[in-house]
């Protein structure tokens, strides 16, 4: 019900005081554009430690059923640094 | 069979929260509404009551432990007075924004400065646009009986929203006088069993409740409180009515007492209505037809139908317990007057500010009320409509 609320809804299909009734829909919620600056990832320096995807606060990091980080999720990185400060081998610079 | 019983304000209004049994009660004492909470919490320690008592911190974590309580699914109560009602006033709001039907006694006091612990209205004017249903009570018994109808209304599905039973602090709250109770079973009964839709301790459906509600969101649900807010008036009648047939005893939006030949009526809300119904019985006697409307509903305001029923009259005075300091007139003048524009009644109408920080209101002093407003149908000038009762000069 509350997927099918957008800013076109009348207020008589809103829920009442807002209340969502969905578990884990934080992810529709996209705040990458709340970035100012980006993480870029650079995989030949890259030695898959997996220091970084702990301390993203967004789950901005995906890792793969190998247990190997890939590229950035843009659609929820908000751009904190966090990743790029704890990389041992500079495999991640902020641009 | 109703119980003859003698109370004062604040244990009849304790004794309504031990027979509507909620599952929480969060509380701060506060002059003079402290006698609720403690008789409640002895109520609690005998076992007579089943409810969670949270001896809170302050006022501001009363309104919240009973937010909480709430949305989980429970029923909960509260009361203050005055300053704990400010201390509660960022919570205020949730609690209507997040449509929760938590009941309130609000025992009136002036809110300070300077300090002053006695009756005015100042409290509940502050809060009277918040989205909190408001019911004023003359006595013990209105309260007692405003208590006891306060979360049918509350709770109704096309409501939803939280509810204040104000009465006067110490004029109604520390006087005893007489009273009807009702039985534990039929109060139980009426006021049933509370089973909302969505709350949070339902396992089968996670909820989030007061989530970040931006541009695109926000107006639309203010416009949803604001359309609970008018259902209530069908609610409230309802309820009224049905706790009528029950106990006998009669509540509408408001009472007009001798208006219908009246020429000169005075609008007020809570104890002074006795003064005036008094003073319009002495001025009856002599022949003057003097009569009286209170305001019960203060929230949702019946405006159309308080309107209507001043339209016979000749001159109004409408009576505030609390200054608008707006340069313009008190709430209950301003709402009144309004009402009365939208609806094409062009009765004189003036406004007396009354009874600020305790300051007693005599018959003789609404006498004078009367006689201005007889001064006012023979000239027809009302000169300044924003006056003083009781002010030295």
């Amino acid at each position: 019900m509350c997927e099918k609320i957008n800013n076109n809804t009348p207020m008589e299909d809103m829920t009442m005081g807002g209340t969502i009734y969905e578990a884990g829909n934080a992810k529709n919620f996209k705040t990458g554009d709340w970035r100012s600056v980006k993480p870029v990832y650079i995989p030949e320096k890259c030695k898959q430690c997996g220091l970084c995807f702990p301390v993203c606060p967004d789950d901005a990091i995906p890792v793969n059923k190998e247990q190997k980080r890939e590229n950035f999720n843009y659609d929820y990185c908000k751009g904190c640094g966090v990743c790029a400060k704890v990389c041992p081998f500079g495999a991640i610079v902020m641009e | 069979m109703s119980i003859r019983e003698r109370l004062s304000g604040n244990e009849a209004a304790a004794i309504a929260m031990k027979q509507i049994n909620p599952d929480v009660v969060a509380a701060f004492p506060i002059t003079p509404s402290t006698e609720i909470p403690q008789y409640f919490s002895t109520f609690v320690s005998n076992g007579e009551v089943d409810t969670e008592f949270v001896a809170v911190e302050s006022e501001h974590s009363a309104m919240s432990a009973c937010i909480g309580a709430e949305a989980a699914g429970g029923r909960a109560m509260t009361a203050t007075s005055a300053n704990g009602l400010s201390l509660m006033w960022e919570m205020i709001y949730i609690a209507s924004s997040l449509r929760l039907p938590i009941v309130m006694s609000l025992v009136n006091r002036a809110v300070s400065g300077p300090l002053n612990i006695h009756n005015d209205h100042s409290d509940a004017m502050g809060v009277r646009d918040s989205g909190w249903i408001m019911l004023f009570s003359e006595n013990n018994q209105e309260a007692y009986d405003n208590l006891l109808m306060a979360h049918r209304i509350a709770e109704h599905k096309d409501v939803q929203l939280p509810l204040m039973v104000c009465q006067d602090g110490f004029i109604t709250s520390h006087s005893i006088e007489n009273i009807e109770l009702e039985s534990d079973e039929l109060v139980k009964k009426f006021v049933g069993e509370y089973k909302p839709q969505h709350y949070l301790l339902n396992d089968k459906e996670p909820i989030a409740i007061g989530p970040l509600d931006l541009q695109s969101y926000l107006f639309e649900h203010k416009a949803q409180q604001a359309e609970a807010m008018r259902n209530a008036k069908k609610v409230i009648t309802e309820v009224s009515k049905e706790f009528e047939e029950l106990t006998g005893r009669k509540y509408g939006f408001f009472e007009e007492y001798k208006t219908e030949d009246a020429d000169i009526v005075v609008v007020a809300m809570n104890s002074t209505i006795g003064t005036i119904k008094y003073t319009v019985d002495k001025l009856r006697e002599k022949g003057i037809k003097a009569g009286a409307l209170k305001v019960r509903v203060f929230r949702p305001f019946p405006g159309d139908e308080i309107a209507k029923a001043l339209s016979k009259a000749k001159a109004v005075a409408v009576l505030d317990k609390a200054d608008g300091l707006n340069a313009c007139g008190g709430a209950l003048f301003t709402d009144i007057t309004s009402a009365m524009q939208l609806n094409k009644v062009l009765v004189p109408t003036v406004n007396y500010i009354y009874g600020i920080g305790g300051r007693d209101t005599k018959s003789s002093d609404i006498e004078s009320v009367f006689a201005d407003l007889q001064e006012i149908v023979k000239t027809g000038d009302i000169n300044n409509p924003y006056r003083y009762l009781g002010l030295r000069k």
